[in-house]
């Protein structure tokens, strides 16, 4: 697959006979490096941030007490429909500096771990509502609390279920860090712009970027689908 | 035992599931059957008197003991109870064995191993030896359902409660539960059993209480319920139900 693709693509850069400029792309390769580290970095704090941030939001827009589950289901319901764009840009030179918090790694893994947690939120949601009431009331029998009921009957169930979700939401996360850079985090997609620019190679950096976002997000889709294999039982 | 209803009414909704009924039975009761057509309000009353339900009005007692009508008390309540339903008994995640230790555990705050000790006790009376490490969907209807009696059982509950343990199984399965459930009555467990198996009810139940449509019509001892039964609807009833076998 990854062959034949590799293959078209070089034959329709031979058709509109693009000329190669591969010594500045070389020349910038420890920059590059750099770059792909902080990509790294800040997209796996943001997962960690995301994923909780998404479990807390999933509960508060399950909860009984109306002004937690308003609250929860709003704040879900704005940061999805809004773009990530406006939420950095108004999160790092508003907000941030309003709060005087001047790091921007630390805004910048929060907004982004915020922003996927929403959808998160959604996902888990889902799953967790897909638990049928025979189940809840199983648990009910054997004498579980409510607690008791999410942690050993609905939570292991629901993680089976949001897995392949959560999994997209994670990669789209990883893509979306390459934003970062408009509040002044020097991820990947930056240092290849910049190289572009001073190498005078319009194109050449994106290849080698686009491969090591691929190197990044098939063994997530590979980890998860191993996961999913290890919860695979029939209900 | 002894249990008493008064004034007794669940809804769902608009639709009252238990009408402002009352009934109780002797004293001597322990194998309790409730009987009646689908939709009459068996399953919830099985369910308020487990402490599964409680209900909007009414009381129940047992033993001249009044249920708790609010959630904490339920709870307190019920785990001291054992419940099988129809079908989607046990969590589908863990095998046959953890279904019983788990709540053994987590519940009844027994320490591991004894809560494994009595795990396999229960499995192999049941007969289930071999299949302890299976997950529900790896066993046959009358095995989980086998499996589920057994996880009812392990807590040694006051009480068992069974909402037609059988509807969901072949006449081979639903051979295989019935003969579990009648050692236990032999055995001195109390029981309350809902279900339309009328000739199985007849052997075993010392008490029936028959139910249409939310009201309890009738509750006697068995063996006048089952040959000179008082009202019209049971006695509809039982002749509907005997026609083909």
């Amino acid at each position: 697959m990854l062959l034949a693709l590799s293959a078209g693509l070089y034959a329709m850069f031979l058709a509109v006979d693009y000329r190669w400029n591969w010594s500045g792309v070389w020349k910038y390769r420890a920059q590059f490096g750099l770059g792909w580290l902080t990509t790294l970095a800040v997209s796996l704090a943001a997962m960690v941030v995301s994923v909780g941030l998404g479990f807390l939001l999933m509960l508060g827009a399950r909860s009984r007490l109306d002004p937690v589950r308003l609250l929860s289901s709003g704040t879900i319901e704005i940061v999805r429909g809004s773009p990530l764009l406006v939420q950095l840009l108004i999160g790092y030179y508003i907000i941030a500096e309003a709060l005087q918090i001047r790091e921007q790694v630390v805004v910048g893994v929060v907004l982004l771990g915020g922003f996927h947690a929403a959808y998160l939120a959604e996902i888990f949601r889902g799953a967790v509502e897909s638990i049928g009431a025979s189940q809840l009331e199983a648990a009910r029998a054997v004498g579980f609390d409510r607690s008791q009921t999410y942690r050993y009957v609905v939570i292991p169930q629901a993680l089976r279920r949001a897995l392949p979700g959560t999994t997209g939401q994670l990669v789209s996360l990883l893509k979306d860090s390459s934003l970062l850079s408009v509040i002044g985090i020097e991820e990947l997609v930056q240092k290849v712009k910049v190289m572009n620019a001073a190498s005078y190679a319009p194109l050449e950096g994106y290849l080698p970027l686009a491969v090591a976002y691929l190197i990044l997000t098939l063994p997530l889709a590979r980890l998860a689908r191993k996961l999913e294999g290890r919860f695979a039982y029939e209900t | 035992m002894k249990l008493e209803a008064t004034a007794l009414t669940k809804r769902y909704g608009a639709h009252a599931a238990l009408d402002g009924t009352a009934f109780e039975t002797g004293a001597e009761a322990r194998v309790i059957a409730l009987l009646g057509p689908s939709g009459g309000g068996k399953s919830t009353l099985l369910r308020v008197l487990g402490c599964l339900l409680v209900p909007e009005e009414g009381h129940v007692s047992l033993d001249g003991r009044t249920l708790p009508n609010e959630e904490e008390g339920a709870l307190a309540e019920r785990r001291g109870n054992g419940f099988v339903f129809q079908g989607y008994n046990l969590f589908p995640h863990l095998t046959a064995l953890q279904n019983i230790t788990l709540p053994l555990r987590e519940v009844h705050g027994m320490p591991a191993v004894q809560a494994e000790q009595r795990a396999l006790e229960l499995l192999h009376r049941l007969g289930l030896e071999g299949h302890e490490n299976k997950r529900p969907s790896q066993l046959s209807g009358g095995q989980q359902q086998r499996a589920a009696i057994a996880r009812a059982l392990a807590p040694k509950p006051k009480l068992l409660l069974l909402d037609e343990p059988t509807s969901a199984l072949d006449p081979v399965m639903t051979g295989e539960v019935l003969d579990v459930i009648r050692e236990l009555a032999e055995a001195g467990q109390s029981i309350v059993l809902a279900t339309h198996e009328i000739s199985f009810a007849r052997q075993v139940a010392d008490w029936v209480v028959f139910l249409a449509a939310g009201k309890v019509q009738e509750s006697s001892p068995a063996s006048q319920f089952f040959t000179q039964p008082q009202t019209e609807l049971a006695q509809q009833y039982l002749v509907g139900l005997s026609k083909y076998r």
